[in-house]
C-alpha cells in the first residue's frame, strides 16, 4: 500500500518588542526573575492589559512577509485555562479574528518549486517560565506578556522535507522583516507539529499524530521522517493510529508515547472586554508597505541578475538580513560586486565564526570594508596586505589611515618607479644583455632588484610592464 | 423541579473553574443553577437571526500603547505579597504529587 | 460631627474660612464614623491614621479655596485598589491583600485633597444586592437596621446616609450603586460606560463595571464625578470623550425637556408604593415643564436573563486569576498545583461567587456558548437599539430605580433568583453602556426610602444632574434623616 503525508506546522514567533504585549515592562532576556514585571504581568486584581501598538505593526509585517490577507477588525479573546506560568488564567490572543489569514510562502526541494498554504497568523502573549523541583515548582514572570505570533500552515506539507525547507523559509522571511530573531536555539521561534497519514487516494485525513520536543530543524525533519515510517508500519500491520501526542526522543530518533488525547480542551473562549477592538487602515498598511524590508528571495535574483553572483554566492550572502544590508550597502559605495561577496563569505564569516559575534557587534563596516576594497582594485595595496589591513579594521581602524601610518601603500606611480627601474638597469647591464640573449630568468633577477630597493611596496604589474617597456627599448 | 442542568454537569463545570463542591453541596448548587438557568428559556421567544452580538460598550476603537519600555520597578513588592516565594521566584507545589492517590 | 444636613460647599467654606481644620474634621469624621459602626457596619477598614496624616498636610498647605474637596471626608468601596491599605472586596479570598498601586479614581481623589477615611463594606466581590455576601460583615440599613441597605456598594450607600462621610465612591455593574442609593435615600450615580476609569477597580464584568459617586444631594455628586471623570492612559475603555463640568448647567431646569416613562417599567412585579412615588415624580416634571410621555422598551425584559449569562461569564474567567499562587488566600496543606487551586479557591469564595462563576463557566463552554453567551451578546444589541429608538425622541428615561423598597436581612438570602429580579430595572443601562441616577424620590408607608432613576444619552450625564437637581429643589425627601433605629 502506498500513503500520502500530510504535515502541519504551527509555528511561534517571539517578537522582538521594546515592550510587551499588554504592559509597558520591558522584554528582555535573561536577566533576574521576575525583574521585568509588574502588577499587569502578575495578573493582580484591578489591572487592566494596554495593546502595543509595535506588537499590531509587526503582525501586519509577519501578514506581509507571509503574503496573507491582513485581518482589518480584529479583536482579542481570552483563553481560560489555570497554570502557575499563566497570572490571568487566560490567555490573551486572537481566536475568532486572527490578525490575517490564507497567505502563502515558496519552498524548494530538489529544484522543484512549491506553495505552501498559510491557514491563520495571530498576535498573542507568551507565558512565564515554571521550573520543576521535586516538591515545589518554580514561577518565573520575566517572560509573561512577550507577543508572540502563532503561524498555523495548511496541510499542504506533504513530507519531512518539505517541512524543512518550510521552516527555513518562514524563518528567512521572518528574520528579513526584522520583527523577531527566530531562534530556535534561544526560544524566539518554537514548533509544534503533527503528521498524519492515508492511503493514496482517501479523501479524509488520516488521524493527527502531534510531536513535541522538537528543538531545531533537523529534529523536525527526523522525527518526522520516523513518524512518518512508524505509522506506515502501523497501518500496514493492520493496526490503527491513534489520536495522541508523542516526544521526540534526541538520542535514538525515535518517538515515544506522551499522552493519548481525550476529547478537546475546554478553553471558553470569549472576546477580551478589557480591550476595544482594532481597525487597521489602508493608510497604516501602505506606510508599513513602504518602509518593507526587501524579502531574501528578491534579493537573491537581483545578486544573480544584475549584479552577476552564482547561486551559491547569493544564498550565503542572503542568510541573515545583516549580511544582505551590509552586501548591499557596499555597492551601494562602489565596491566591486563578486570582490565584496568573497571578502563578506571568507574574511567575515572567518571573522565572526571564530569570535561567535553578530556582524552588528563588529567594527566592521559597510563603509570600511568597501574603502579596503577599493585599495585592492586600484592597486595601492596588494592582496596580501589586505590581510593586516582587514585585522586592523576589525580592531575599529580606518584602512587608508591605517596604510598610510604602516607605510603600506604600494608604489604604482610610474614617474616614481621610473628612476628606481632606470637605476637597476644601469647597475645590471650584464642581466639585459642575458635578457636579449633570451634568458627570461633576467628579467625575473631585475623585478627581485627592484623590489629590494623598494622594500616590496612597488607594484609588481606595474614594475613588469614598465620593465619590459625600458628593456626593449 | 426541572433539571435544566445536571449533577454532572455542575461537577464538570466546577472542576473547569477549579471548585470542589461537598456531596451537600452538589445537589444545593444543582438546584440553584437550574432555577436560574429557567431564566434563559425565555431567549427562545427572541429572533435574534439578524442580529449582531454586542461583546463590549466602549466608545472607544484602535486605542493603542506606543511601544516604549518602562519598568515599574515593582518587583520586590510583588515578592512580598507572594504566599511563597524563594529565590526571587513564586514557590507553588509541585504539578503533581506522586506520593499520593 | 455627622453630615446630615450639610453639602460638600457648607463644609469647604467652613474650612475655608478656618471654623474647622481639615485635621479636627477628619477625627471628628471618624468618631462620628466609629459610633455609626455599632449599628450598621459600614466599613471593612477605618484609616485612621492614614487619614488624619493627610489631613494635617492639607492643613499645612491651607485649604485652596478654589478646590471644594480640599479636606473633604469620603469613604471608597473596598473593590477599589488603595495602596498600602487592605483591599479586600468583601471576600476571604483578599482577607490579607495590601495593593501596591492606587486605583486612578483614588489617585484623582488624593490629589484634590480629599480624605479617604475608610475601606467600605460590600457584596463579595460585588455580586449581590444586599451587601449580605460580604465575608466580612453584615451592613445594615440606617433607615432601619433590620433592613438590607442594599448592594453591592451597601457600605458605601450606609455610610453616606447615615452622615459618616460627605460622599463615597461605590462600582455598579447591574446596579450596585443605584440601589443601595435608592434604599439608603440618597443620590447614586452610575456614569456612561468609558467616563470613568476602572484602572484599581477589582473587576466583576468588565463590560460593565463602572465606578460612581454616592453623595446626599445631586450637586456634590456632579462635583465628585467631575473629579473621578475623563481618560487614563491605563484603561483602554476609558473615553477621550471631553469631561464637561457637570455642575456647570445644574440649575437650569427641566423645561422644555423630552422625558419617556417606560411602561414596561411600571408594569408586574412593581411595587405599588414605588410605581405611585414614580407618577408622582412625572407630575412634578410636568408642573416644572418637562413633556413625560409613555414610552416603551419591549426587550428590556430580556435584560436579566442576558445580564445573568453575559456578566458571570466576564466574571468567572476575571476570578480565575484568585488561585493561591501569587496573592491572597492560599490553602494550608495543599501537596500538589491541582490541590492549591481547587481548595484555595472553594475555601476563598463564597457561595454567591461560586455560583456565578460556576453560570459564566457553563455559558462559556463548549457546546453552550452560542446557544447562551452568544444569544444573550445579540440580546445586548436589542436592548441597546431599544433605548436609541427611545433616545431619538427624548433627553431622559425616568423609572423606578427598584421594585422595592429594602428588604429584610435574610430574607432572600435562600432565593438567588429573586435576588437577581431585583435588578431587573438597573440593569439594562449597564447592557446598554448609559449613564443612570438613583435620586431620592419618597418613602414607602414604613418609612424605607424610594429611587427614582434617571437614564440619559451615551455621556449626557449632565441632562440627568440637571432633572435631578430640579427634582431634589421641588421635593424634600433628600432632607429627610435615618432615624438609625429598627422597625417602627
Amino acid at each position: 500500500m502506498n500513503f500520502e503525508t500530510t504535515i502541519g506546522l504551527e509555528v511561534h514567533v517571539e517578537l522582538k518588542t521594546n515592550s510587551k504585549i499588554f504592559s509597558p515592562s520591558p522584554v528582555e532576556y535573561g536577566d533576574e526573575p521576575n525583574k521585568n514585571t509588574n502588577v499587569i504581568d502578575w495578573g493582580y486584581p484591578g489591572v487592566l492589559p494596554t495593546t502595543n501598538k509595535g506588537v499590531v505593526k509587526s503582525g501586519i509585517m509577519a501578514a506581509l512577509a507571509l503574503h496573507a490577507e491582513i485581518e482589518r477588525h480584529p479583536h482579542f479573546d481570552r483563553k481560560n485555562y489555570f497554570y502557575p506560568d499563566n497570572p490571568k488564567a487566560y490567555q490573551i490572543t486572537q481566536h475568532d479574528t486572527p490578525d490575517a489569514h490564507d497567505g502563502w510562502i515558496e519552498i524548494e526541494v530538489d529544484g522543484q518549486k512549491k506553495k505552501i498554504g498559510i491557514e491563520e497568523m495571530h498576535i498573542e502573549e507568551d507565558a512565564g517560565k515554571n521550573t520543576h523541583g521535586n516538591k515545589f515548582s518554580y514561577v518565573d514572570l520575566n517572560r509573561q506578556g512577550t507577543p508572540l505570533i502563532e503561524i498555523v500552515s495548511k496541510p499542504d506539507i506533504a513530507s519531512p522535507d518539505e517541512a524543512y525547507a518550510y521552516l527555513e523559509a518562514l524563518r528567512q522571511r521572518l528574520l528579513f522583516t526584522g520583527i523577531s530573531d527566530v531562534k530556535m536555539e534561544e526560544g524566539s521561534m518554537r514548533v509544534d507539529v503533527n503528521i498524519s497519514i492515508r492511503p493514496y487516494g482517501q479523501k479524509e485525513f488520516g488521524t493527527k499524530v502531534e510531536l513535541k520536543n522538537l528543538n531545531s530543524f533537523n529534529y523536525v525533519r527526523k522525527g518526522l521522517a520516523y513518524e512518518e515510517k512508524r505509522q506506515q508500519q502501523v497501518l500496514m500491520s493492520g493496526g490503527k493510529i491513534q489520536q495522541e501526542t508523542r516526544r521526540f526522543d534526541e538520542t535514538n530518533g525515535t518517538t515515544i508515547l506522551m499522552r493519548v488525547k481525550e476529547g478537546a480542551d475546554d478553553y471558553r473562549y470569549f472576546p477580551e472586554p478589557d480591550l476595544p477592538a482594532l481597525n487597521i487602515s489602508d493608510d497604516w498598511i501602505n506606510e508599513i508597505h513602504e518602509e518593507f524590508p526587501e524579502m531574501p528571495g528578491s534579493r537573491r535574483d537581483r545578486y544573480i541578475n544584475k549584479l552577476g553572483l552564482t547561486d551559491y554566492d547569493a544564498m550565503v550572502i542572503t542568510q541573515t538580513k545583516q549580511m544582505s544590508d551590509f552586501y548591499d550597502k557596499m555597492i551601494e559605495l562602489g565596491a566591486d560586486a563578486k570582490m565584496a561577496s568573497n571578502y563578506l563569505q571568507v574574511n567575515v564569516n572567518e571573522y565572526l565564526n571564530s569570535k561567535q559575534v553578530d556582524l552588528d557587534d563588529t567594527e566592521i563596516t559597510p563603509e570600511n570594508l568597501t574603502t579596503m576594497i577599493k585599495l585592492i582594485s586600484d592597486g595601492t595595496i596588494s592582496s596580501k596586505m589586505a590581510k593586516k589591513v582587514f585585522k586592523a579594521i576589525t580592531e575599529g581602524k580606518e584602512p587608508k589611515q591605517f596604510v598610510h601610518e604602516n607605510g603600506m601603500v604600494q608604489l604604482s606611480d610610474p614617474k616614481e618607479l621610473q628612476p628606481i627601474i632606470d637605476q637597476i638597469l644601469s647597475d645590471n647591464p650584464q642581466s639585459i644583455e642575458d635578457f636579449h640573449n633570451g634568458k627570461d630568468r633576467a628579467i625575473g633577477f631585475l623585478v627581485g632588484q627592484i623590489m629590494k630597493q623598494t622594500r616590496g611596496k612597488a607594484n609588481p604589474q606595474v614594475v613588469n610592464k614598465l620593465l619590459m617597456q625600458s628593456i626593449n627599448k | 423541579m426541572s433539571n435544566r442542568i445536571t449533577k454532572e454537569q455542575v461537577e464538570h463545570v466546577a472542576s473547569l473553574a477549579k471548585l470542589e463542591l461537598s456531596e451537600k453541596q452538589l445537589p444545593y448548587f444543582t438546584e440553584q443553577l437550574s432555577n436560574i438557568m429557567g431564566l434563559f428559556e425565555s431567549f427562545e421567544e427572541v429572533d435574534t437571526s439578524n442580529i449582531e452580538p454586542t461583546f463590549n460598550v466602549t466608545d472607544q476603537i484602535n486605542t493603542m500603547r506606543e511601544d516604549v519600555a518602562d519598568n515599574w520597578n515593582e518587583k520586590e513588592a510583588l515578592l512580598q505579597n507572594a504566599p511563597d516565594v524563594a529565590d526571587d521566584l513564586i514557590r507553588t507545589p509541585t504539578i503533581i504529587d506522586e506520593s499520593e492517590d | 460631627m455627622n453630615f446630615l444636613d450639610k453639602s460638600i460647599a457648607d463644609i469647604h467654606t467652613a474650612l475655608v474660612n478656618g471654623d474647622i481644620t481639615a485635621e479636627q474634621l477628619t477625627v471628628e469624621a471618624i468618631q462620628n464614623a466609629k459610633e455609626n459602626e455599632d449599628k450598621i457596619s459600614a466599613f471593612i477598614t477605618i484609616n485612621e491614621e492614614q487619614a488624619i496624616a493627610e489631613a494635617k498636610k492639607i492643613d499645612e498647605a491651607g485649604i485652596d479655596s478654589n478646590n471644594l474637596l480640599s479636606g473633604i471626608p469620603v469613604a471608597l468601596k473596598d473593590n477599589l485598589l488603595t495602596k498600602d491599605i487592605l483591599t479586600t472586596a468583601g471576600s476571604k479570598m483578599l482577607y490579607n491583600f495590601k495593593p501596591i498601586i492606587d486605583a486612578t479614581v483614588v489617585q484623582k481623589l488624593n490629589k484634590l485633597g480629599a480624605i479617604s477615611i475608610g475601606k467600605t463594606n460590600m457584596d463579595e466581590f460585588a455580586m449581590g444586592g444586599s451587601t449580605e455576601t460580604s465575608a466580612m460583615k453584615i451592613t445594615k440599613n440606617p433607615w432601619n437596621l433590620s433592613k438590607v441597605p442594599g448592594g453591592s456598594s451597601g457600605g458605601s450607600a450606609a455610610a453616606v446616609a447615615a452622615g459618616d462621610v460627605l460622599s463615597a465612591l461605590g462600582s455598579d455593574t447591574g446596579g450596585s450603586i443605584r440601589q443601595p442609593a435608592a434604599f439608603n435615600g440618597i443620590v447614586g450615580m452610575k456614569p456612561t460606560y468609558g467616563r470613568v476609569s476602572r484602572w484599581g477597580l477589582i473587576a466583576f464584568a468588565s463590560s460593565f463595571d463602572q465606578v460612581g459617586p454616592l453623595t446626599r444631594n445631586v450637586y456634590d455628586n456632579a462635583l465628585v464625578l467631575n473629579a473621578i471623570s475623563g481618560r487614563d492612559e491605563h484603561d483602554m475603555t476609558s473615553s477621550d470623550q471631553e469631561v464637561p463640568d457637570f455642575t456647570k448647567d445644574i440649575k437650569a431646569g427641566v423645561k422644555g425637556m423630552k422625558i419617556g416613562l417606560p411602561k414596561e417599567y411600571l408594569g408586574e412585579g412593581i411595587d405599588e408604593e414605588v410605581k405611585q412615588a414614580i407618577l408622582k415624580a412625572a407630575d412634578i416634571y410636568r408642573k416644572l415643564g418637562a413633556e413625560v410621555e409613555e414610552v416603551s422598551l419591549p426587550h428590556n425584559k430580556y435584560g436579566v436573563a442576558a445580564y445573568y449569562i453575559i456578566a458571570p461569564s466576564e466574571a468567572s474567567s476575571n476570578l480565575q486569576r484568585f488561585d493561591g499562587i501569587r496573592y491572597g488566600y492560599r490553602a494550608k496543606d495543599a501537596k500538589n498545583l491541582e490541590k492549591l487551586y481547587v481548595k484555595s479557591r472553594s475555601e476563598g469564595f463564597g457561595d454567591e461567587v461560586k455560583r456565578r462563576i460556576m453560570l459564566g463557566t457553563y455559558s462559556l463552554s463548549a457546546g453552550s456558548y452560542d446557544a447562551y453567551f452568544k444569544k444573550a451578546a445579540e440580546i445586548r444589541t436589542l436592548i441597546i437599539n431599544d433605548f436609541k429608538k427611545v433616545f431619538k425622541d427624548y433627553d431622559l428615561i425616568m423609572t423606578p430605580t427598584t421594585p422595592t423598597p429594602a428588604f429584610g436581612i435574610g430574607e432572600e438570602n435562600d432565593d438567588p433568583l429573586t435576588m437577581y429580579m431585583n435588578d431587573a430595572l438597573t440593569i439594562p443601562a449597564n447592557m446598554a453602556g448609559l449613564p443612570g441616577m438613583s435620586v431620592p424620590a419618597g418613602f414607602s408607608k414604613d418609612g424605607m426610602p424610594i429611587g427614582m432613576q434617571l437614564l440619559a444619552r451615551h455621556f449626557d450625564e449632565t441632562s440627568i444632574y440637571k432633572a435631578g437637581y430640579a427634582f431634589e429643589q421641588n421635593t424634600d425627601f433628600h432632607k429627610q434623616t435615618p432615624k438609625m433605629g429598627g422597625a417602627k
